[in-house]
């Protein structure tokens, strides 16, 4: 590990103008280090920011502070009853102890699990701008089938930002030029060109919470794995639906994790829920419709059915 | 005579493990935690490409950067049995990964560092690491490991599977695995004058001292290695490995002890794996499910630097009577790391395919799966006919079968659906041959009727240091507070390495033969022990070379239930249950600690673990624990193992047949069959993950 300069912060004017890379949780970033993948100079700790609230909102919605750890986000009692897609997703999430450790801000700002982004000793266009993808023709299975480029086809891991983005959940950042919202949906981007920024956070600008609209309606949040517990997705869905007097498709949101280099929000699929039958076979055709978009490499097309059927379940047991 | 089952005392009883509180409370010493004064650190450097030669090398300097040691500087080595000790001695690149230099530095960070800046100067030659059927380079090795001819065959399979009224014709593939214990091979060396002492993880300190001294060119008795604790091995630890010589080499270089802990991502290269394998298994039988052939062909790969040839088909030779048979094993020698042993060599690969296979002609022929295996229970070893000194291995199917409850189990597949899961059961045999090696052991008895027991043998997390203690107290007729075990320590009695399932055997029986002489000393001793005490010391050498070893196996049967996700092809274990003949058990506790480890690292193989091979590098991608899956405890709800009281004098006098490794064969196919059952699927290609589910049309 390269040798780093370390600095706490205790009030996020202070944060911003620190040059250096946010140290939350550390789950991630400490493990990037230690493998060579990340070397930043100066790590500015800000686990000592007042930002470790939950708090109710006018509206009705919550305001989840960025240091709010991913364990006491999920078993916060609103969150529970009145965001269970949240819960459950933050609970599919890694193990108890790095959800002991994980922030709401860390969690979203986490790096590809790609094999290749993770080894220095490979290229990567990712982690080293222009030299290479090696996963396209390599190692891809867990790797995107939605959204990727010639340059990068990594997958974004969190489980947590897959909820978030069917809960319309907005990012406050502050930054130099002073605070703005963010929409989840559009805070992480597809890799394009320039794979190496995940998200359209510029330099020095900082999460500071996450909003939460209040949610009228059912949801829940499916999440296939190679083992029970302690994995990454290869493939999950966060689901809300709500039927109107007739049975029919009042309201639908739905996101896909592991299949892009963003959660992906199912607009597609959710416009063709609206208004139709609430039947597995409607529930098939809107995955079609927003599936029929993806480009498959050699060994990840078993994605496509996998998130097909996961979608169909999932609004099933919602229905 | 031997000891019996029903004797009171501390044999058979759950004693719990020794070094329990120990290791629980984080005071039980490993390789590197051991204090050693101006001890410095080392970190290596690893090759970047599969194939080539190292022309040049740049290396950082820096304040606390002591030396960076490549071939160009490093100390000519002595002599090697295993070329992969041969480190740092020739410009030759065999696979990704090799070590090809070494920082040592007075901090690990600094070490760290400059490896990071190590620039290496490389041609590079193209590679060629994937392993195929096809494969031009195939040959057939002069044996297989250890000692047992490569091919076997007699009467005319291809007559009888010609002849044969129903035949199955399968070929599975397992991929690369990776050992994985948790403490990485690690090691503190430093030189004390012309001797070296090494702190060191590993299975055999008696093993790995001679064959380090050999490499420096000293006698064994020049070296002197310790590992009091060892986090785990199966197998990968059980010669001295690279880092041992890495770390001796650099002590003696610069001057200082050096610490060197391989990586997690080295553990994937420098270290040994099991080789893939693809199998082919034919199976011919009548009607009525008598099996009239067996032909079991293994393709497999070893490096460019030694032959190391698994042997994947020998267990096919133990296993069912038919009257045509072969075993056949070839190798390709490919741009990779050295495979080496990995719990159950030989044994856990084959028996994923012929398990599997059975199972298929079980299918095919309608037949419930245990009464084809009992069909086909030989009454001596099928190949030589040989009497077997005990053999249950129908029992343990019948009573398995009754403890799980197979009875009530549809014949075809794809008939019970829980909610969103497909459930299914399926069953596979078990066996593993029954080991003994040459050790020595002394025992001394003081005049409170205190004892000491020396022997250079090693607990790796089995529970081995326990039993030791049990088997001094029982025959020496002594509480077990009483007894005291030093083990780990080459300057210990000489005694075998902790593998093969071997432990309790080799060194119980010599633990109980040195407390046997020394209960006939006391015998005939008038009056109290005397002050200085007394002692005895035991070689089971001669009685181990002239012991008769064929026909000598533990058997078992594995019983698994699972759940397949319809929607995602996700597969849970529901039940996996062991049943064994294991000749006797000394310590129920940790005996069900093994099989249900084996069992475990059993589930992983079927639905896990799987080194990744990248071929445009050479090199395996998910090499760490992160992306190289073994099982949660959520993968399995529930797991337990049984054993039969089974006697069987002749293969030790402590009677008992070995238990480290049985639990991972054949338990990898009860789970695999069991999927077939729950879905109708049958994946011959392992792990079984959801993906190869979900894409079948039959899904």
């Amino acid at each position: 590990m390269k040798t780093f300069a370390y600095r706490a912060v205790t009030d996020v004017d202070e944060a911003v103008a620190a040059e250096g890379t946010f140290l939350a949780g550390g789950t991630n970033l400490v493990d990037l280090m230690k493998l060579g993948v990340a070397a930043p100079e100066t790590l500015v700790d800000i686990n000592h920011l007042p930002l470790h609230d939950v708090v109710r909102r006018p509206d009705g919605g919550l305001r989840i502070g960025a240091g709010v750890r991913n364990s006491e986000l999920a078993a916060h009692p609103v969150v529970r009853r009145h965001y269970p897609v949240l819960s459950q997703a933050l609970l599919a999430g890694a193990s108890g102890q790095l959800r002991n450790m994980a922030t709401t801000g860390g969690n979203l700002l986490q790096r590809t699990r790609c094999r290749y982004f993770m080894d220095a000793t490979k290229p990567c266009n990712k982690r080293v701008p222009g030299s290479g993808c090696p996963a396209r023709d390599g190692d891809h299975r867990n790797l995107a089938v939605l959204g990727a480029s010639d340059a990068c086809v990594a997958t974004h891991p969190s489980d947590m930002a897959v909820a978030l983005v069917a809960l319309d959940a907005v990012a406050r950042v502050t930054g130099p030029d002073g605070e703005r919202t963010i929409p989840i949906e559009v805070l992480h981007r597809l890799p394009g060109d320039q794979p190496h920024r995940d998200t359209v956070l510029e330099p020095g600008e900082l999460i500071t919470a996450v909003d939460l609209p209040p949610l009228g309606l059912p949801s829940a949040y499916r999440k296939a794995r190679d083992r029970a517990s302690y994995a990454f997705a290869v493939g999950s869905v966060a689901a809300c639906l709500r039927l109107d007097d007739q049975g029919r498709v009042d309201d639908a949101r739905l996101a896909f994790g592991a299949v892009a280099h963003k959660p992906w929000r199912a607009r597609a699929a959710e416009e063709a829920l609206r208004g139709g039958p609430a039947t597995r076979e409607a529930f098939l055709a809107a995955a079609d419709a927003e599936l029929a978009a993806a480009e498959p490499l050699r060994d990840n097309a078993f994605k496509v059915p996998l998130i097909r059927n996961l979608v169909a379940t999932t609004l099933e047991e919602l229905r | 005579m031997t000891l019996s089952p029903t004797r009171p005392g501390a044999i058979g009883t759950p004693v719990a493990r020794i070094e329990g509180p120990l290791k629980v409370t984080g005071t039980a010493r490993y390789a590197v935690e051991y204090p050693v004064e101006n001890v410095v650190y080392a970190w290596v450097v690893q090759s970047p490409v599969a194939r080539g030669t190292l022309t040049g090398l740049e290396a950082p300097e820096g304040d606390d950067v002591l030396t960076t040691l490549w071939h160009g500087n490093a100390p000519t080595l002595s002599e090697v049995d295993d070329p992969e000790l041969a480190v740092l001695q020739s410009p030759t690149i065999s696979y990704r990964g090799q070590v090809v230099a070494l920082v040592v530095a007075k901090t690990l960070e600094a070490a760290r560092g400059a490896a990071l800046g190590v620039e290496l100067e490389i041609a590079q030659e193209e590679h060629d690491v994937l392993l195929r059927d096809d494969h031009p380079g195939l040959y057939t090795p002069e044996k297989v490991n250890p000692a047992f001819p490569s091919d076997t065959s007699s009467g005319d399979v291809e007559a009888a599977l010609t002849d044969a009224a129903t035949t199955v014709d399968v070929t599975y593939e397992t991929p690369a695995l990776h050992n994985n214990p948790m403490e990485p091979h690690a090691t503190t060396a430093l030189w004390v004058d012309d001797e070296l002492v090494l702190y060191d993880s590993n299975q055999g300190p008696s093993a790995i001292a001679s064959q380090v001294a050999k490499v420096f060119g000293l006698k064994s008795s020049q070296v002197h290695v310790v590992a009091e604790h060892v986090g785990g091995g199966f197998g990968s630890k059980g010669s001295a490995r690279p880092n041992a010589i890495l770390a001796a080499m650099a002590a003696r270089v610069v001057g200082y002890p050096v610490r060197l802990a391989l990586p997690r991502q080295a553990l994937f290269t420098m270290v040994g794996h099991r080789t893939p394998t693809i199998q082919r298994v034919r199976l011919g039988a009548t009607a009525d499910g008598v099996l009239t052939a067996i032909a079991h062909d293994v393709v497999e790969h070893t490096s460019q630097l030694f032959e190391f040839a698994e042997q994947t088909a020998v267990v096919t030779r133990h296993m069912y009577a038919a009257p045509n048979r072969r075993t056949s094993h070839q190798l390709a020698r490919l741009d990779v790391p050295t495979p080496r042993w990995m719990r159950a060599p030989g044994e856990a690969p084959g028996m994923v395919a012929l398990e599997c296979a059975v199972d298929e002609l079980a299918a095919a022929l309608g037949l419930d799966p245990i009464e084809l295996r009992i069909r086909n229970e030989p009454d001596v070893e099928p190949e030589d006919g040989t009497p077997f000194s005990s053999r249950h291995y129908v029992e343990c199917l019948r009573l398995g079968a009754a403890r799980f409850g197979w009875d009530t189990r549809p014949r075809q597949p794809r008939q019970r659906r829980e909610g969103r899961w497909w459930v299914g059961t399926g069953v596979a045999g078990a066996t593993y041959p029954s080991m003994v090696m040459p050790s020595r052991a002394t025992v001394r008895i003081d005049a409170s009727r205190n004892v000491l027991v020396e022997v250079a043998a090693v607990d790796i997390g089995t529970g081995s240091r326990t039993v030791l203690h049990q088997v001094a107290a029982d025959v020496l007729g002594v509480p077990l507070e009483n007894v005291t075990v030093r083990i780990g320590d080459s300057s210990l009695p000489r005694a075998s390495i902790a593998g093969g399932s071997s432990g309790s055997a080799s060194w119980g029986w010599a633990v109980d033969g040195a407390c046997r002489k020394l209960r006939e000393e006391l015998t005939h001793l008038t009056g109290p022990v005397p002050s200085s005490g007394l002692s005895a010391s035991f070689d089971t050498g001669p009685d181990v070379r002239s012991r008769e070893n064929a026909g000598k196996h533990a058997f078992g049967a594995h019983f698994a239930e699972v759940r397949v996700d319809a929607d995602t092809g996700e597969v849970r274990v529901s039940r996996l249950f062991g049943q064994y003949a294991v000749g006797r058990v000394l310590n129920p506790r940790t005996a069900r600690s093994q099989f249900i480890g084996g069992m475990t690292m059993g589930l992983g193989m079927a639905l896990h673990e799987e080194s990744v091979l990248d071929a445009a590098t050479g090199d395996w991608v998910n090499h760490d624990l992160a992306e190289y899956h073994v099982p949660a405890h959520a993968d399995v709800e529930w797991i337990d193992a049984a054993w039969l009281d089974e006697e069987d004098s002749s293969v030790n006098p402590l009677g008992v047949k070995g238990i480290g490794e049985i639990g991972i064969v054949g338990s990898p196919a009860a789970i695999v069959n069991a999927i077939w059952h729950a879905t109708g699927v049958r994946v011959r290609n392992l792990p079984v993950r959801l993906d190869k589910l979900l894409t079948d049309p039959a899904f």
